[in-house]
């Protein structure tokens, strides 16, 4: 009977945690299907974390807090896109700086506000809805964030299978020389994917200081940016597979906290590696067919365009 | 059209290849400069206390060579795999395991050590570093996973691991339940080089990783392969050179080497087993690479200058209470500014309206 009880609380607790990953892995989709792969977006979510919890601190309105937070997410993306996009620098090494830059400068900036408790979001409650057993409190008992990272998926999807904009997107990421023949502005098209890249995985990152945890700690992201990135590739580039796939994560990550509440004694240390080891796993499954990979992976992803050359 | 373009050069610049790691060096300077002014310090006072003052005495020099050397061993083996396009940035998961490998040999014949007991550690560093490796090394290999992420993900693993062990199976029975291990006996503790220093045995693996690392580019025929195979992939098809041992190498390499100096830090400066063994080592091994320009030589300046930003964060934070975060944020602005730079190797700028194509 009790296990059962605790069904609803954990089937919660997945989607919130899910909804970090979620945001972040929206925005590196669009990214990686414009042709550019930006691996530093551990560090833009830290930078996002760290400034929508201090903004929040200071003027008590969560969304301030959110809108700045997707505003520096996207100014550190523009690091990364000028580097990359302009100056023509090495994606994997520039987005791997772009990392190390933002854990350095997410923790200098957060400094003052180690230990500060923050209130978190208001959650939803609908009489009736959200005292359903089970799946009431998992449906309707959210806080807004978790809400409208869902309600980004079709919105992804829509942009991208169903909107020109979308096509020419999709076009860049697929061959840019063509494109660009074609008259398109690649290197404008793939600046803004990589800005809407950073906003989202800035929202991502606000998402764990001001609503998950909430409170701001150093590298408090602890790889989920990396794990988002994992998670672009399982989901081929897909939004509503990117979506079940941080709901697959999500789990992992609850799962871990209730294994020992459920009575089975294993360290708590090997239970914390779960969600790395099921990303391995996760990226193993899906890579190892080549033909799929190569089939839905955006052809011009990582390679660098000049316009002249 | 546009005011300032970007003109390819028939050739790569030479000289820009060894300009840009300076003016990447002057720009974060200039950078830090504006921080410290920004954050209201003063700004010459800042940077002497951050880059100047820790070097002024002969301890102060031997920390340098201290923090230099598990970032010299690191950035020798990536970059080998760098230069080949094997991007391994699990150097801080691998230098974990060889600490945890090696030390606990240190453990394990606690009491019964001999003057074998050092050498079968290194040794003991090297395979524990390389098995870390041999994981995505295998899981690109076998089933086309990115060892970006694999790599990765195992650092966290590593970490969980060790953080474990020294809760665990490693922590010291007489030790009031601190996570640490024993104190490690003389004849697993690596001989101090310099008297009144902490420079230790490892300076001279790491020195010996530099020379090994050059004669393995410059002088066989599998660095050969290994620059082939980074440059044109297409090429090395054609001339049959074997990739998947040249991936297997660069990482079972670049996992020992890394290894060998977690094994370092456990058996010198901190002689013991504890649960934070690296501030960074193995992500900071990844700017050394780029700034020594993937070149054994040019590793070495390069792991000169981020040890120095290591001690500099510590000494600044000690002089001036500055955050010791901002170490982070100049070794990421370097590594900025130098990938931003890089662009003058291959392309000149010039300014005006484009000419008619020549």
């Amino acid at each position: 009977m009790s296990d059962l009880a605790l069904i609803g609380p954990i089937l919660a607790a997945m989607f919130a945690a899910a909804t970090p990953l979620l945001f972040a892995a929206l925005g590196e989709l669009v990214v990686e299907k414009s042709g550019v792969l930006n691996l530093g977006v551990e560090g833009m979510m830290l930078v996002g974390a760290v400034c929508g919890f201090a903004v929040t601190v200071q003027t008590g309105s969560p969304v301030t807090g959110f809108l700045v937070a997707a505003f520096a997410g996207a100014a550190t993306a523009s690091l990364f896109a000028v580097l990359t996009l302009f100056l023509l620098a090495n994606q994997v090494a520039t987005g791997l700086a772009l990392t190390l830059f933002g854990v350095g400068l997410s923790a200098l900036i957060g400094q003052g506000f180690v230990g500060i408790p923050l209130e978190g979001l208001p959650k939803l409650h609908i009489p009736g809805l959200t005292d359903l057993p089970v799946v009431g409190q998992a449906l309707f008992g959210q806080d807004i964030m978790v809400y409208l990272a869902v309600a980004a998926v079709p919105l992804v999807h829509l942009f991208l299978y169903r909107s020109r904009a979308g096509l020419v997107l999709r076009a860049v990421g697929e061959n840019h020389t063509a494109a660009h023949a074609l008259g398109y502005k690649v290197l404008r098209i793939r600046f803004f994917a990589v800005l809407f890249g950073g906003a989202m995985a800035g929202l991502g990152g606000a998402f764990l200081s001001m609503d998950y945890t909430p409170m701001w700690a150093e590298n408090m992201t602890s790889g989920r940016g990396w794990i988002a990135l994992a998670l672009v590739v399982f989901a081929t580039w897909k939004p509503v597979r990117a979506m079940l796939g941080a709901w697959l994560f999500g789990g992992v990550t609850i799962l871990q906290l209730h294994v020992q509440g459920l009575g089975i004694d294993v360290p708590s240390q090997l239970l914390s590696m779960l969600p790395y080891l099921a990303t391995v796993l996760v990226l193993v499954l899906i890579s190892r067919d080549v033909a799929r990979i190569r089939l839905n992976a955006p052809a011009c992803l990582g390679k660098l365009f000049h316009p002249d050359a | 059209m546009s005011f300032i373009r970007l003109e390819p050069r028939g050739q790569a610049s030479k000289t820009m290849v060894y300009v840009t790691p300076l003016l990447a060096v002057a720009l974060t300077l200039l950078s830090g400069f504006i921080l410290f002014l920004a954050m209201g310090f003063d700004p010459l006072k800042a940077l002497y206390s951050f880059f100047v003052a820790p070097v002024t005495s002969v301890r102060g020099i031997g920390e340098l060579v201290v923090k230099a050397t598990p970032l010299v061993l690191c950035a020798v083996g990536l970059a080998i795999g760098f230069r080949a396009n094997v991007w391994n940035i699990g150097a801080e998961g691998q230098l974990t395991l060889g600490a945890i490998t090696g030390g606990g040999l240190a453990l394990a014949f606690y009491g019964e050590g001999g003057w074998w007991l050092l050498p079968m550690m290194v040794i003991g560093g090297a395979v524990g570093g390389a098995v870390w490796a041999a994981v995505p090394a295998f899981l690109r290999l076998r089933f086309n996973a990115s060892e970006i992420l694999t790599s990765l993900m195992l650092n966290y693993v590593a970490l969980l691991l060790l953080n474990y062990l020294v809760h665990g199976p490693f922590r010291d029975p007489d030790g009031f339940a601190f996570p640490e291990s024993r104190l490690f006996e003389a004849e697993a503790t690596l001989p101090i080089l310099w008297a009144g220093t902490r420079v230790h045995f490892g300076a001279l693996l790491a020195l010996l990783a530099v020379a090994g690392g050059w004669l393995l580019i410059a002088r066989t025929f599998i660095g050969f392969q290994i620059k082939v195979i980074g440059l044109t992939p297409a090429a090395a098809g054609y001339a049959g050179f074997d990739q998947k041992r040249i991936v297997w190498l660069t990482l079972l390499l670049s996992g020992a080497l890394a290894g060998i100096a977690g094994m370092g830090e456990v058996a010198g400066p901190i002689g013991q087993i504890t649960a934070s063994i690296s501030p960074g080592y193995g992500y900071t091994a990844i700017i050394v690479a780029f700034l020594g320009r993937l070149h054994p030589v040019g590793i070495l300046l390069a792991a000169l200058l981020m040890a120095l930003s290591f001690i500099g964060g510590e000494a600044a934070q000690i002089a001036m209470g500055l955050p010791k975060a901002i170490t982070g944020v100049f070794q990421g602005m370097l590594l900025f500014f130098l990938l931003a730079s890089d662009v003058l190797i291959r392309y000149r700028v010039r300014f005006g309206a484009r000419r008619a194509a020549a």
